[in-house]
C-alpha cells in the first residue's frame, strides 16, 4: 500500500509541499502573532538601558527608586534627532519613535564612510543622522544621554553614555549588547566599574574628549585624575576599545558639533 | 522492544546523550555560565526534542526515504523558531543571553539523532518518551556543570549570591576559568570519569593494546 510508492516522485514531492505548507503556515502565523510583544520587549529594553546609564534605574531593578514604571521614568526624557555633522536638530527628517541609527549606518544613502585617521572606534561606517535623549527640569537641562558604539575585543559594544547638566561631567556608561570574555572584559558590565564613570570629566580645556583608562591613576588632587577612569585588568583591548569609543562619539566625528552648540546657544537651537 | 519505562529512564544515566554518546557539547559548554540561561536552555530542548520525536514519528510512514533527513530537519528548524519566537516575547532577557544558541539547537546532534535513530522505527508514544528521556539526560549534565560553573565562577547561583566574591567586599576570588567554555569540557569529563566508574559496563574497550616492549633484548 503506501509503502510501495512512499518513494515515488510525485510523493517525494507531495510530501515536500505539505511539509514546507504546514511548518511555514506554523512559524509564519506565531511570529506575527508575537511580534507586537516582542517589539514592545525591545523598546522597553532599550528605555530600560537608558534609565541605566543615566543613573536612574538600578542595575537589576525594573521599577524606579520610588516605584516608577520605566515608562513613567522615561517620559521625563525628550527624544531629539541630531545630525551629526552640523549638531542641528533635524526632528523633521526623521521619526524619531521608529528611527534606528545602527540600521541607518549600514545604509549607503544615510551615512558616511570614516578614514582610517578618525575612526578610533572602528565603525567603518557612520549614521549622518542620530538620536539623543534629553531630561529637562526647572532650571533647564538635567541629563544628556548619547547612544555609542565601538570596536572592543569580539565585537562591536553598544551602549549609551550620559552626561551631566554642564556637559562636561559623565554620569553613567552603559553597555546593552556586548561580545566581550565573560569575567574579563565582560566585567564592563560590573556595577562596580560603571560606578567609577561617575563624575568623570570628559572634556579638557580646548574642549577635546580626554578620558583615559589607565592601569596606574594620577594623584588624587592632580587635573589628570579627573579625566581618568581604571581599566580593567586582563581586558587590554575591551578597555582600549571603551576609551576609543567614548572618545569618538563625544568628539568631532561624534556628538562633539552637537555638544558643543548646545554649551553655546542652550537646549532651543541645540 | 524497549519498555516504556526504559525508554524514558536509560538516557538520564545509563546512556546519556553527553556522558557516554557526546552529543550535544557545543551548546553545554555555551550556556552553562548561569543556572538562569542553563534551565531555559533545557527547557528548550526538552519541548524541541519531545515534539520533533513525536512529529517525526508521527509521518515516518509517509516520508520517502531519500528526503527523510530534510523533513526531519525542516521539523526540527520549526519548533526551534517556535521555541525562540516564544521567548523574545516572554523572556526577552534570557533570551538576549542565549542569543544564537536557541538557534543552535537545530544543529544539536541528540535531537536529530534521536530522530533520525528512534523516532523513525518507533510509535509516536515511545518516541515521545524517548526525546523527553535524553533531553532530560542532557538537562542533568548541563545542570550539573552549571551547579559548578555558576558558583565558583561568580559567586552567584540563579542570581543569588551564594559566596561573598571579593568584589563585593567578601573573602571569594572567583576562579576566571570557569567562565570560559574550557572549564565545562574539564567538568563534563569528570562527569564522564565518575558515571563510568559508577557504571563500569560504560568503559569502552581499548581500541588496540600496547605490545610488550621486546627491543632491548635484541639489544642485549
Amino acid at each position: 500500500m503506501a509503502s510501495t510508492n512512499r518513494d515515488s516522485l510525485g510523493n517525494t514531492f507531495l510530501i515536500a509541499v505539505a511539509l514546507c505548507l504546514v511548518c511555514s503556515v506554523v512559524v509564519s502565523s506565531l511570529a506575527v502573532m508575537l511580534k507586537p510583544i516582542q517589539q514592545e520587549n525591545k523598546i522597553l529594553d532599550q528605555k530600560k538601558n537608558i534609565l541605566r546609564a543615566a543613573g536612574m534605574l538600578a542595575a537589576d531593578s525594573v521599577v524606579g527608586p520610588e516605584g516608577e514604571s520605566v515608562d513613567e521614568l522615561f517620559s521625563e526624557f525628550t527624544v531629539r534627532a541630531v545630525n551629526l555633522d552640523t549638531g542641528e536638530y533635524v526632528d523633521d527628517a526623521v521619526d524619531v519613535a521608529s528611527y534606528d541609527p545602527i540600521k541607518a549606518a549600514g545604509s549607503p544613502s544615510q551615512s558616511v564612510s570614516l578614514g582610517t585617521e578618525e575612526d578610533i572606534a572602528t565603525l567603518r561606517r557612520r549614521e549622518n543622522i542620530s538620536l539623543v535623549y534629553l531630561k529637562t527640569g526647572p532650571t533647564g537641562l538635567e541629563k544628556l544621554v548619547i547612544p555609542v558604539r565601538g570596536y572592543g575585543l569580539w565585537g562591536t559594544l553598544y551602549g549609551y553614555l550620559a552626561l551631566d547638566s554642564d556637559l562636561n561631567t559623565i554620569t553613567g556608561l552603559g553597555f546593552y549588547n556586548h561580545k566581550e570574555t565573560p569575567g574579563l572584559g565582560g566585567e564592563v558590565d560590573n556595577g562596580n566599574w560603571k560606578a567609577a564613570w561617575r563624575g568623570v570629566r570628559l572634556f579638557d580645556e580646548n574642549g577635546k574628549p580626554a578620558v583615559r583608562l589607565v592601569k596606574q591613576r594620577s594623584p588624587a588632587s592632580s587635573v589628570a585624575a579627573s579625566y581618568e577612569v581604571d581599566a580593567l585588568s586582563g581586558a587590554t583591548f575591551t578597555t582600549r576599545g571603551v576609551q576609543n569609543l567614548v572618545n569618538f562619539w563625544a568628539g568631532e566625528g561624534g556628538f562633539g558639533p552637537y555638544i558643543e552648540r548646545l554649551k553655546i546657544n542652550g537646549l532651543a537651537r541645540g | 522492544m524497549a519498555t516504556q519505562k526504559e525508554v524514558l529512564i536509560d538516557p538520564i544515566f545509563n546512556n546519556n546523550p553527553i556522558a557516554l554518546q557526546v552529543l550535544g557539547i557545543c551548546s553545554a559548554l555555551a550556556v552553562t555560565i548561569n543556572m538562569a540561561t542553563t534551565l531555559v536552555m533545557c527547557a528548550a530542548v526538552i519541548f524541541v526534542c519531545t515534539l520533533s520525536n513525536l512529529a517525526v514519528s508521527l509521518v515516518r510512514n509517509h516520508v520517502p526515504t531519500n528526503i527523510r533527513i530534510i523533513v526531519q530537519m525542516t521539523i526540527i528548524s520549526s519548533l526551534v523558531i517556535v521555541v525562540d519566537q516564544v521567548l523574545q516575547a516572554v523572556a526577552y532577557d534570557i533570551s538576549k543571553s542565549l542569543s544564537v544558541f536557541v538557534g543552535l539547537i537545530i544543529t544539536n546532534c541528540i535531537v536529530m539523532g534521536r530522530a533520525e535513530a528512534f523516532a523513525m522505527q518507533n510509535g509516536p508514544w515511545l518516541s515521545a518518551l524517548d526525546g523527553f528521556g535524553n533531553a532530560l539526560g542532557y538537562s542533568v549534565i548541563l545542570i550539573g556543570v552549571a551547579l559548578i560553573r555558576e558558583p565558583l565562577g561568580s559567586g552567584t547561583l540563579l542570581g543569588y549570591e551564594i559566596i561573598p566574591t571579593i568584589a563585593n567586599g567578601g573573602w571569594y576570588l572567583p576562579n576566571g576559568l570557569l567562565l570560559l567554555a574550557p572549564s565545562a569540557f574539564f567538568i563534563i569529563g569528570l562527569f564522564i570519569w565518575a558515571i563510568r566508574a559508577w557504571k563500569t559496563e560504560q568503559v569502552e574497550e581499548a581500541e588496540y593494546e600496547i605490545a610488550p616492549n621486546t627491543q632491548y633484548e635484541r639489544a642485549l
